[in-house]
């Protein structure tokens, strides 16, 4: 790609980017959140047609009438940050509508083998049925999906496969799974880009690293020659120290329990003031159930759990659980404050937008206006939004479901300290994340599997090992 | 943006445009003393269609698979029991009014019971309900036409300064209603349910509270709409509620409110109110039969239908 230029209104999102992808090689693509990498990606894929600049496959000039039909016949995949998959059909229907080849008498029966095959080949024990409708999978098992789809073959091209994000709702384990499957691919000749903020990922997975910043091209490198502090200076950042677990000092406070039960696990969960726990284990082992079940239980519903606090929850599925898609980020972040801001008869807009623009300085969302429609900004910079909201809500325990889904290194940092500081000052917080690294920030640790609460971890036996066993063994002490 | 460029992209710009377009055809064909007297008559029965429209916004509002097909039956049923207690004696207005209130709070409060304990979709639901309704309207009047009090009928067709007083109490309905969306708690919860329901849940709103309140709304509203209608019309009958049902949504859409949940105007509704009414006095002017009128009425209420979804589409 060379020279590409895209703009959207009064923001340009792309000002002349080179970027190029060897065959057989992965290339990793790091930046800020609205840097510009999925818009790119979008340009390459013939998503979005760029305002200036060209692009060329296999060394052929692309003209106007590129588009995601032209892509793909010249064998480019993608993954998309905000996935894709039809929610109402099942995973084998789902590849039928990518795949037009597969059809006749049968089509289910080949569409079930091929999904099944390639999820077999990139995730062994995945655990999904080809029959299952998508909508009642876990945003993981989605995630999964939409990988296993893009890099199966039924009578096509496959030169290039862009992976947007394609691990932040994945578990250690699966994501894993990923790279090594990449490195496999790539070393038969395929072409792959990655996105991701996980530094450590990109560093294992990658041949050649492009980092973005602000719409261009900020460094491109081999990937032998960065280590994660040039990766994040060049970012833009500064690497916060590395802390290890049991860094976190605890600010809980004496009182009663926010938050108990529920009595059917051999683990009792509790929750103080004060408190950052921490929900770990392989994802979809029912963490985002008990986060519901909780919030339900604050809002009054009699169960085995009991809250005796307001709670707020901050989506980690933002698509399905989070955003407002007619309403601009101001609305989107008041939303979760309408009783506190009523004054009145009316709601007191005028506080709303000032909030509005205090959570814009403070979590750097990338945005000319507030007032814009909440889709216009980047996957990441909508998360902000619905942390903005939670955090701004009058609640005492926040409930964070894999919140830092596409979320930049610079910013966790930013959200980390926001948190800890929430703490301080009184708020009980419970922090289900696929990311062991985050589990640094927590006093305690869940390890959940098949839906229940096997161990409860804490201090020195709280760390990466344990966590791990935990989550795979049975009948652990 | 400015607000006369902006203009074109409100969605409820095109309910005016027809509306005013219809008036215009009228007067180039009748004369502008006949164009001020379908003014004044639109005004009237316009009001009407506003009424439950509002109410039909709202619960169109909460996203898909919401709407009230209950509506006829609770005009009629309002109507029917609160005229027949009444019986024509202006001393029993008061008690009268309160009947028409009761029934709407009942209805509603069924309806949403219908939906949330037995899990019936909502079209399903307040249809089937609307048979009881009906039936228990023809049990108390045996198909005759139940004459209000006198005071009530004088109201109801009473101006000022040739402005139907009716006119005027339902225009400031529609600027409390408007208030009510855009600017309080319950309006924004109603907006937020309709965009992403389990977002909503999510974001502390109590979702079925929202939903209860406004099928009750709409109930209320439609069983005093049924009251004035009674009065307006000069009593009560078995038939007095059934061109609300289609006209209730036809109005909805074309005043702009999106079918897909989340968007809502009630600056639409008075413009698509006014087209309707117009459209079908256009139709008479011109002379067509009942049957042409009815088809043409049809087609039109497609086509923009059409036109506009296609734009909130973009």
């Amino acid at each position: 790609m060379r020279g590409v230029e895209k703009s959207f209104g009064a923001a340009r999102a792309l000002t002349g980017v080179d970027f190029d992808a060897a065959r057989g090689c992965c290339v990793g693509l790091v930046g800020h959140n609205g840097a510009g990498k999925s818009t790119l990606m979008n340009v390459l894929a013939g998503v979005v047609s760029p305002d200036q600049g060209e692009i060329l496959i296999n060394g052929a000039l692309l003209d106007a009438t590129y588009d995601p039909a032209r892509a793909a016949e010249q064998g480019v995949r993608v993954v998309f940050q905000e996935l894709s998959l039809c929610p109402n059909l099942t995973v084998a229907e789902n590849l039928r509508i990518f795949h037009p080849s597969i059809k006749g008498i049968g089509w289910r029966k080949t569409a079930r083998q091929v999904i099944l095959a390639e999820l077999d080949r990139i995730f062994p024990g995945h655990g999904i049925s080809p029959d299952a409708e998508v909508g009642t999978l876990s945003i993981a098992r989605r995630q999964m999906v939409e990988i296993a789809r893009a890099f199966s073959n039924v009578n096509s091209r496959i030169e290039l496969v862009i992976l947007d994000e394609p691990t932040s709702s994945l578990d250690q384990n699966s994501a894993a799974q990923l790279v090594a499957f990449v490195r496999g691919f790539v070393a038969k000749g395929g072409t792959v880009i990655l996105i991701s903020h996980l530094l450590g990922e990109i560093l294992d997975a990658t041949d050649q690293i492009v980092v973005m910043k602000d719409g261009a091209t900020a460094a491109v490198d081999a990937t032998r020659h960065f280590d994660r502090p040039r990766l994040v200076r060049e970012m833009g950042d500064v690497l916060a120290e590395n802390n290890a677990f049991g860094g976190r000092k605890s600010t809980r406070r004496d009182g009663p329990a926010l938050v108990s039960g529920p009595e059917e696990n051999d683990q009792y969960l509790q929750l103080y003031p004060g408190e950052i726990i921490g929900f770990a284990g392989l994802s979809g082992h029912g963490q985002t159930d008990m986060l519901v079940r909780i919030f339900e239980a604050s809002q009054g519903a009699r169960g085995k759990i009991t809250a005796t606090e307001k709670a707020v929850f901050v989506a980690g599925d933002r698509q399905t659980d989070g955003v407002f898609p007619l309403w601009s980020i101001t609305q989107n972040i008041f939303v979760g404050s309408l009783t506190r801001l009523t004054k009145g008869l009316s709601l007191d807009f005028g506080q709303a937008e000032e909030e509005a623009q205090d959570w814009q300085k403070r979590l750097s969302v990338r945005t000319p206006d507030m007032a814009n429609n909440i889709l216009s900004l980047s996957g990441g910079n909508q998360q902000k939004a619905l942390f903005a909201r939670a955090l701004g809500a009058d609640a005492r325990i926040v409930l964070m479901d894999d919140p830092m889904r596409g979320v930049d290194v610079g910013t966790k940092q930013e959200v980390y300290e926001i948190l800890t500081q929430e703490a301080a000052n009184g708020r009980a917080l419970i922090w289900y994340t696929t990311e062991t690294d985050e589990l640094k920030h927590c006093d305690r640790v869940y390890v959940f599997r098949e839906g229940r609460i096997v161990a409860e971890l804490s201090g020195e036996m709280l760390s990466e090992e344990n966590i791990l066993s935990h989550s795979f063994e049975k009948d652990t002490a | 943006m400015s607000p006369l460029t902006s203009l074109p992209q409100k969605p409820w710009i095109w309910a005016w445009i027809g509306a005013i377009l219809m008036w215009l055809i009228i007067m180039s064909v009748s004369g502008i003393v006949a164009g001020g007297q379908v003014m004044s008559a639109a005004a009237s029965f316009g009001t009407f269609f506003v009424i439950v429209a509002i109410g039909q916004m709202f619960v169109i509002t909460l996203g898909p698979g919401n709407v009230d097909l209950s509506i006829p039956a609770c005009i009629t049923l309002s109507a029917t029991l609160a005229m027949k207690f009444m019986n024509g004696d202006p001393n029993l207005l008061l008690p009268g009014f309160l009947i028409s209130l009761s029934v709407g709070l009942v209805i509603g409060t069924l309806n949403f019971l219908l939906i949330l304990l037995l899990r019936i979709p909502p079209i399903i639901a307040t249809l089937s309900a609307s048979f009881l309704y009906q039936s228990t309207a023809i049990w108390s009047n045996r198909g005759l036409r139940v004459k209000p009090p006198e005071v009530l009928g004088d109201f109801a067709v009473s101006k000022i300064l040739g402005v139907p007083i009716l006119t005027i109490v339902v225009l400031i309905l529609s600027v409390a209603m408007a208030f009510t969306l855009h600017r309080t708690r319950f309006g924004l919860s109603v907006l937020a349910v309709g965009q992403n329901q389990k977002a909503a849940k999510l974001a502390g709103i109590r979702v079925e509270r929202v939903r209860f309140l406004t099928y009750l709304m709409y109930a209320v509203l439609a069983a005093i709409c049924g009251f004035f209608l009674a009065g307006f019309s000069g009593g009560a009958a078995l038939n007095m509620g059934e061109q609300y049902l289609l006209m209730s949504i036809a109005v909805v859409v074309i005043g702009g409110t999106s079918v897909a949940g989340g968007d809502a105007n009630l600056t639409g509704l008075w413009g698509a109110s006014l087209f309707i009414f117009l459209l079908v006095s256009m139709l008479n002017t011109l002379g067509l039969s009942a049957g042409y009128r009815l088809i043409v009425t049809g087609a039109i209420i497609v086509g923009i239908i059409a036109i506009s979804g296609r734009k909130s589409a973009i």
